[in-house]
C-alpha cells in the first residue's frame, strides 16, 4: 500500500450509506464531517454517495485512489474499526445490496473495471454497526465517536500519496445536499417518540383487533422443489 | 385439483413443483418471487412478496413539511428526483404554493433526465442481460458487427470492426481472467438466448458506451440541482437562481451553465436516436416469438400523468405525459383519474403485513395507515426468520395493495403508452406504430414483457424530445426578461392554516407515485406514499385478484427451472424498486439483522 512514486493522484472520498436507518449513516456523516472541518486540495473529491450505485461510476472512474467509509457487518463488537485494502475491498462489498437496483457497490467496481478506470489503491474504512433498525435515528454513540478515528485511518493513509488538508473553523452550512439532513438539525428536530410513534401508527397500535400469529411449521405444506435463496 | 379462477381471469394452480426466487437481483429494495411449475415447466401460480419494511410513513410524522423532500430523496437509490419532485408538489397543494414558469420548465427538465437517465440505464445495466450474452458475444466476427451496426443506425459513427474487436478483447481479458464482474450469475448456456453472438457484441459495447453517457445526462441535474447525486429541491420553486449575464449572485446559473445544458441535451437525443432505439428494435426482431408477460396490460392500466406543460395546473389537458385509466381491455374508453377521490384509490391488506383498523376494507390514502403486523398463515413452510415457502392464502408480503375502483392496475411506461395510443396521443401514436411496423407485428404484440421493454425506450426518446421544449422554452422566458424561479410568499409558516392535505404526483420512470400528506399545525401529522412498485408488485386482495407481476409471469414456460431466465426478464421489464434496503451484510451473504418483528 505505498506510494509507488505517484505523484499529484486523483483521490476520491466517499461516503456509502443510508442517513434514514441509524448507523446505516455512518459513511455518509463523515463525509460530512470532512467537508464541514476540512479543506483539501483540488486533486481530492469528498463525495456524499448515499445509496447511489451505478451513478456513483464516474466518480470512481476518476479516481487513483478510493477510500470509502461505511457500515459494514465484520463480525467484530459493535462500533469496531476495521480497514480493507486493496483487492480485499470487493469481497467484503459482495453482499451489501444498499445502492442502486442492488447493483452492489462490487458491481459499481467491476464496471469502473471494465470501463478501463480502475483505482489503483483502495481502502475501505468500515464500522460495524450497533443499531440499524431505528427508523430516523441518527448514529448510535458507540460509532459516531468513531468518525474522528476513522477520519485520521484515512489521514493516515492519505500521507502515502503527499495529500494534506487543512483544518478550519467549523463551517456555518453543512455541505451536505439537503439541510434537514445535517446532523444536529436531524437529531434535534426528531419528534419525540411520544408525539410521533416509532414503531408504527399509534391510531391502531394499541387495538385490541390486533394479534401476531406465531409462525409455525407446517408438514403437509408443498415442498420447495427449486430454492434459489440467496443464490443471486 | 388445486386450481382457482381468480376474478381478474386467472387459472391458477398450486400444484406441481414449487420454486423459489430470492431475492430477485438487479432491482432496488428487496424482492422474493415464488411459482408453481406445472409438468411441462409452464408457471400455473406467481407469488410476489416485497421482503422488507419500509420506515418511511414512521421517519416523517412531525417533520417540517417544507423538509420532506430531503428524507424521500434519500428513501432509495434510484428514484431520488422524483420522490423530492413528487413531495414538493404534496406541500404546495396543500398549502395552495404556486410556481413560476421557469420552476416548472425546470423541475420537467430534471424529471425529464432522470426519466431518460434511468430508462437508458434500466435497458443496459439492468435488463439487457436477460436478454443479451456477453460470453456469446465472444464469437462474434467484428467486420460482421460492424456490418449489423450500419444496417441498423446508418448515422452511427462508432461502427467499425476495429471499434467492435477492441471490445471485444476486453470482454475477453475480462472472462480469462475469472472474474465476470457485472455479468456474472448469468445463464450464458442457456436456451432461451436467441441473439447471434454479433448482436450480442453490438449490445455489450453499448452497455459500456451507455454506462459512459449515462454520465454525462446526469449532469443536467447536477447543473440545476446543485449537487451530485442529490439534488437540492425547493417548495415553492426551484432553488437555482438564475443570471444570465454571468455576473452577481454567486452559485446563479449563467448562460455557460444554460449552453451545456443544451448541448446535454442534444448529445441525449442523439444517443437515445442512433443507439438505445436501434439496439431495441434488433433484439426485439429475434425475440418477437417470445411474447409472455403481458398481465395486466391488455387489461387494466393506471397513469396519474405528468409533465405539466404550463406551471400550476395540473388537469389532464396540460399534462404531456397521458394521464388515465383502461379497464377490462377497453380501449375506447380512457376513464378519468382523480387521486383526491376517496372511492378511486384505496389499499387494502389482507395479504399484507399491515393490520388496519378494519381488516378487510380499503382505505384511501389521505385516511392511511401504516401499522406492521407480521403474521404468517398456517401454511408457511420454515420459521419467521427463514421463511421456506410463503403461504399465500395468508398475509404475505410488505407490499400493501392498492386498487383503482377495485382493480388491480399495472402502471409504468407501457401503462403511460397504451393510454397515450388509446387517447389518440399523435407523438405516442406515431412512435408505437413505428415500431410496429418495423417489427411486423400487430398492435396486441404490445402486451408482453418486450411490449413493456420497447414502450421504455420510445419514452426515453421522448423525454428527450421533451427536454429540447422545455429547454427551449425556458431560455425564451428568461431572455423575455423573467428570471424568477421561486415563489417565497408562504415560506413561513405562520401563513400556513392550521390543518391541510395535499396530494402530488408524479410519473416516476417504473410507474405512477402519489404522495399524501396532512400537516397539522405545520408539522406532517400524516404522510402516505403509494409508490409505482405498489401497484405493479402487489400481493392479493380480499377477492383474490392478483397484481401486475404474479399476472404477468402467468403462463410463461421456463426452459430449465434452475435458471429462471423468464421470471427474472419478465420481473425485470417493470423495473421494480422495492425501496430503500437497510440490511447489513456480512461477507459470506449472511444477513446480520431482519426486518423487525414485534
Amino acid at each position: 500500500m505505498m506510494n509507488p512514486a505517484m505523484t499529484n493522484p486523483r483521490v476520491l472520498i466517499l461516503g456509502i450509506g443510508n442517513v434514514l436507518w441509524a448507523d446505516e449513516g455512518f459513511g455518509v456523516r463523515v463525509i460530512e464531517n470532512l467537508l464541514t472541518h476540512y479543506v483539501f486540495p483540488e486533486n481530492v473529491e469528498v463525495l456524499d454517495g448515499g445509496t447511489q450505485g451505478i451513478y456513483l461510476v464516474h466518480h470512481i472512474e476518476a479516481a487513483d485512489v478510493l477510500i470509502v467509509f461505511d457500515a459494514i457487518d465484520f463480525s467484530l463488537p459493535p462500533g469496531t474499526l476495521h480497514s480493507i485494502y486493496n483487492q480485499d475491498v470487493p469481497k467484503f462489498l459482495s453482499a451489501k445490496k444498499m445502492s442502486l437496483h442492488q447493483t452492489g457497490f462490487q458491481e459499481v467496481l467491476a464496471m469502473a473495471e471494465m470501463l478501463g478506470h480502475y483505482p489503483q489503491h483502495l481502502l475501505l474504512i468500515g464500522v460495524q454497526p450497533v443499531e440499524l433498525e431505528d427508523y430516523g435515528g441518527s448514529l448510535r454513540p458507540l460509532v459516531k465517536a468513531q468518525i474522528q478515528p476513522a477520519i485520521a485511518l484515512a489521514f493516515d493513509y492519505l500521507q502515502n500519496f503527499g495529500i494534506s488538508y487543512t483544518q478550519i473553523e467549523a463551517k456555518m452550512h453543512i455541505e451536505l445536499a439537503d439541510p434537514a439532513l445535517d446532523m444536529q438539525r436531524y437529531e434535534a428536530e426528531r419528534p419525540s417518540a411520544q408525539e410521533a410513534c416509532r414503531l408504527g401508527d399509534e391510531r391502531i397500535i394499541y387495538a385490541s383487533n390486533i394479534k401476531i400469529i406465531p409462525p409455525q411449521s407446517n408438514p403437509d405444506a408443498i415442498p420447495v422443489a427449486v430454492d434459489f435463496r440467496g443464490q443471486y | 385439483m388445486t386450481a382457482i379462477n381468480t376474478p381478474n381471469g386467472f387459472q391458477l394452480d398450486t400444484g406441481g413443483r414449487r420454486v423459489v426466487v430470492d431475492p430477485v437481483t438487479r432491482i432496488e429494495g428487496h424482492m422474493r418471487c415464488e411459482v408453481n411449475l406445472d409438468e411441462n415447466n409452464i408457471i400455473r401460480n406467481a407469488v410476489s412478496s416485497g421482503t422488507m419494511w419500509r420506515g418511511l410513513e414512521v421517519i416523517l410524522k412531525g417533520r417540517d413539511p417544507r423538509d420532506a423532500w430531503a428524507f424521500v430523496q434519500r428513501i432509495c437509490g434510484v428514484c431520488t428526483g422524483t420522490h423530492a419532485l413528487t413531495s414538493v408538489r404534496a406541500v404546495e397543494d396543500a398549502l395552495k404554493i404556486t410556481i413560476p414558469e421557469n420552476a416548472n420548465s425546470i423541475r420537467n427538465i430534471m424529471q425529464l433526465t432522470l426519466q431518460a437517465q434511468d430508462h437508458l440505464v434500466h435497458f443496459y445495466h439492468l435488463h439487457a442481460l436477460d436478454w443479451v450474452n456477453p460470453v456469446n458475444a465472444l464469437k462474434a466476427n467484428p467486420q460482421a458487427t460492424s456490418e449489423l451496426q450500419q444496417k441498423i443506425s446508418p448515422h452511427n459513427p462508432k461502427a467499425s470492426a476495429g471499434y467492435f474487436r477492441d471490445t471485444q478483447n476486453r470482454l475477453k481479458k475480462f472472462v480469462e481472467s475469472g472474474q465476470l464482474g457485472p455479468f456474472k450469475n448469468g445463464y450464458w448456456t442457456n436456451p432461451a438466448y436467441l441473439l447471434p453472438p454479433e448482436a450480442d457484441l453490438m449490445a455489450v459495447t453499448h452497455y459500456l458506451e451507455a454506462l459512459d453517457f449515462q454520465k454525462d445526462i446526469m449532469k443536467i441535474r447536477t447543473i440545476f440541482g446543485g449537487k451530485d447525486p442529490h439534488p437540492n429541491w425547493l417548495v415553492g420553486g426551484v432553488p437555482c437562481a438564475i443570471n444570465i449575464d454571468g455576473i452577481g449572485a454567486v452559485g446563479a446559473l449563467n448562460m455557460e451553465r444554460l449552453n451545456l445544458v443544451s448541448s446535454l441535451i442534444d448529445q441525449s437525443i442523439t444517443f437515445i436516436d442512433q443507439v438505445y432505439i436501434p439496439d431495441l428494435l434488433a433484439i426485439a426482431s429475434f425475440y418477437k416469438g417470445w411474447l409472455y408477460g403481458g398481465g395486466l396490460s391488455g387489461q387494466n392500466l393506471l397513469s396519474y400523468g405528468d409533465i405539466p406543460d404550463k406551471a400550476n395546473d395540473y388537469s389532464a389537458h396540460n399534462l404531456l405525459m397521458p394521464r388515465g385509466a383502461i379497464i377490462n381491455g377497453n380501449l375506447s374508453k380512457v376513464h378519468k383519474v382523480n387521486l383526491r377521490d376517496p372511492d378511486e384509490i384505496q389499499e387494502f391488506v389482507p395479504h399484507s403485513w399491515y393490520a388496519y383498523p378494519d381488516a378487510v376494507k380499503g382505505l384511501h390514502p389521505f385516511d392511511g395507515v401504516t401499522e406492521p403486523n407480521f403474521e404468517l398463515g398456517a401454511k408457511t413452510k420454515g420459521t419467521k426468520t427463514n421463511i421456506q415457502q410463503l403461504d399465500e392464502n395468508a398475509k404475505y408480503s410488505w407490499i400493501k395493495a392498492p386498487r383503482w375502483r377495485g382493480h388491480a392496475m399495472e402502471v409504468g411506461p407501457l401503462a403511460r403508452y397504451v393510454i397515450g395510443y388509446a387517447q389518440g396521443n399523435k407523438e405516442i401514436t406515431e412512435q408505437l406504430n413505428f415500431v410496429l411496423k418495423t417489427l411486423d407485428v400487430p398492435v396486441t404484440a404490445l402486451f408482453s414483457t418486450l411490449g413493456r421493454t420497447a414502450a421504455r425506450g420510445l419514452e426515453a426518446q421522448w423525454a428527450a424530445g421533451k427536454m429540447r421544449y422545455f429547454m427551449d422554452k425556458l431560455m425564451t422566458n428568461l431572455k423575455a426578461g423573467d428570471l424568477s424561479t421561486a415563489n417565497v410568499t408562504k415560506w413561513d409558516p405562520e401563513t400556513w392554516p392550521s390543518h391541510v392535505k395535499g396530494v402530488g404526483f408524479t410519473e416516476a420512470p417504473r410507474g405512477a407515485l402519489g404522495h399524501w400528506l396532512v400537516i397539522k399545525d405545520a408539522k406532517i401529522d400524516n404522510y402516505q406514499c403509494v409508490v409505482p412498485t405498489t401497484w405493479n408488485g402487489s400481493p392479493r386482495d380480499e377477492a383474490g385478484n392478483i397484481g401486475a407481476f404474479e399476472a404477468a409471469l402467468m403462463n410463461t414456460k421456463v426452459e430449465r427451472p434452475e435458471e429462471p431466465v423468464e421470471i427474472l426478464r419478465t420481473l425485470h421489464s417493470f423495473d421494480p424498486c422495492l425501496a430503500c434496503s437497510t440490511h447489513v451484510m456480512s461477507p459470506d451473504g449472511i444477513e446480520l439483522t431482519q426486518v423487525k418483528v414485534r
